[in-house]
């Protein structure tokens, strides 16, 4: 059901907990899907020195999450908000589709983050808008707020 | 996966073929092979062993061989059972009452029968996942022509208060149908004396071979035909007989009901070990289903702030086998409509795990299970932002 990359990172997620000092918290998804992710970050010169994240989830669910806070530390700001649920899905040699939404997650916990740092530091707040592939119906969870396709 | 390690506490999913059952199934696929339906030696052997198997479901139920009919398994059964019943009587009136805990293979019949015109009444259950007799008797109306209630639940174990059920049903004239797909050969069943007029039953629950199973159906109870076709079935159930199947299950219904209050006690005090220590090693838990009304076999937990599938995909990496009524796993993306029925909010009934025990089980089983979930669950709290929250004293469930 999973590939071999998702797996790998729901056994050995990287950049579990949280940092006391953050410069960015960003919380997305709600219990009653059954997946919620926090994404924690350190900022520095505009470029993120470290990311965290606790998340409440299945597999995929904690899969995206060690995936996309990989493939944000060391970037830019900029850069950070350029990545995309599909970059995430990619990364991971793909999902099957009732875990889409997973991937959506991972990519607005990001940009979450990102605002709320962009807040606390009373910056002009950039697009943070979800630039990714959202998911049609048979990758959407019926008790999100969420519209789908 | 760790290869020193196999722990499979899935039994309510499905159990292995017995050894004894598939010895005495496999001269039937290449010797035996006779169409019972053929009037040859061939025939006539398979047929006697057909009968065989029929007399041996009707004495682990307390039924007559005439009223077993042989099926694809257990989802044929109820749907036959319910939508056969339904339009068998649909000029004595059009209600039907059932439950909201249902499997699938039920509460899919019924509303199915609901766009053909029936009313379907969809019974509360308490807590615990008991239905209330008061409900029962209430919900009846002078249009009511079946009520279906499963003997046991197969996610939270519970068992209904069949007996009963059965009485008021014999007592009002209408007819009473229970899918004990979980129950047989877990506990005693007798048809006669609890007042069943129609049971479903499937032989991969119980240690035989999967795509077989039966309908008991009371003598005189009335019932439309299904599968049309030849006569076989006393012209019932038409289809050439799956003699290995039926015969696989005639051993298996035998040997699940010979010994059967030995082996669920010795079940039995596995799981509440395995209860006990669940509860006691692991905060913030919570023990679906009936505490003493419950299979022999079955342990429904939900912990706190987790998620099923994870659970599940960590304990696989353990050797141990299990089940979530996680939306994850089900694929649907809501969760388990038993568990929400008892009244779990989503985010719990998400954080939902379910250990079947079996014949296979031991007591090194549970032990191993009981060192190595309480790392997992604690594991995957660390990750959870929602275990985050209540560390700071809250510790109310």
């Amino acid at each position: 059901m999973y590939s071999e990359k998702v797996m790998d990172h729901f056994s050995n997620p990287k950049n579990v907990g949280e940092i006391a000092d953050a410069s960015g918290v960003g919380e997305v998804g709600n219990a009653k899907c059954g997946d919620i992710m926090k994404i924690y970050l350190k900022i520095e010169d505009n470029i993120i020195k470290d990311v965290k994240f606790k998340t409440f989830g299945c597999g995929a669910a904690i899969a995206t999450s060690s995936i996309a806070t990989e493939m944000i530390k060391g970037k830019s700001v900029e850069e950070a908000l350029e990545l995309t649920n599909k970059a995430v899905v990619d990364a991971l040699d793909g999902l099957p589709p009732a875990k889409i939404h997973c991937s959506v997650l991972a990519e607005e916990a990001v940009k979450a983050a990102i605002e709320d740092y962009m807040k606390k530091q009373g910056k002009e707040v950039e697009s943070t808008e979800f630039i990714g592939v959202e998911p049609n119906e048979e990758e959407c969870c019926s008790k999100c707020e969420r519209k789908c396709h | 996966m760790d290869s020193r390690k196999a722990v499979y506490m899935d039994h309510a999913a499905t159990t292995y073929t017995k050894k004894e059952v598939l010895e005495e199934m496999l001269p039937f696929f290449t010797e035996s092979f006779g169409n019972p339906s053929s009037i040859h030696k061939f025939g006539r052997d398979a047929r006697k062993y057909v009968d065989t198997a029929r007399e041996r479901v009707a004495k682990a139920l307390g039924a007559n061989p005439e009223e077993i009919y042989f099926t694809a398994g257990g989802t044929e059964a109820d749907n036959w059972a319910v939508k056969g019943a339904a339009y068998a009587n649909r000029s004595k009136g059009n209600h039907i009452i059932t439950t909201k805990i249902e499997h699938h293979a039920l509460i899919h019949a019924c509303e199915y029968l609901e766009k053909e015109g029936f009313q379907v009444t969809y019974l509360p259950v308490d807590e615990y996942g008991l239905v209330s007799i008061e409900d029962v008797k209430n919900a009846i109306t002078d249009k009511t022509i079946l009520i279906s209630i499963m003997y046991a639940n197969n996610e939270i174990g519970t068992i209904q208060p069949i007996s009963e059920i059965g009485k008021l049903a014999r007592e009002k004239g209408i007819c009473f149908h229970t899918d004990a797909v979980q129950a047989v050969g877990s506990v005693k069943i007798d048809v006669k004396e609890q007042n069943i007029d129609m049971l479903s039953l499937s032989a991969h629950k119980f240690y035989g071979p999967k795509g077989i199973g039966a309908l008991f159906v009371k003598k005189g109870v009335k019932l439309i035909n299904f599968v049309h076709g030849g006569a076989q079935e006393r012209g019932r159930r038409a289809g050439t007989e799956n003699t290995p199947g039926i015969i696989g299950l005639g051993k298996a219904i035998e040997l699940a009901t010979d010994n059967l209050e030995e082996q669920s006690k010795r079940i039995m005090d596995l799981r509440d070990k395995l209860i006990k220590g669940v509860m006691d090693k692991i905060p913030y838990t919570r023990l679906n289903g009936h505490p003493v009304k419950r299979l022999p076999g079955n342990a429904n937990f939900s912990f706190q702030y987790i998620e099923g599938e994870a659970l599940l995909l960590n304990l696989d990496m353990k050797g141990i086998a299990g089940s979530s009524g996680s939306a994850c796993t089900s694929g649907s993306l809501d969760p388990s409509h038993v568990l929400l029925a008892i009244g779990l909010p989503h985010e719990i009934a998400h954080g939902s795990l379910r250990l079947s025990l079996g014949t296979v089980n031991t007591e090194e089983d549970i032990d191993y299970v009981l060192e190595v979930l309480p790392e997992i669950v604690e594991k995957l709290r660390q990750m959870s932002p929602l275990y985050e929250k209540i560390k700071g004293g809250n510790t109310n469930v």
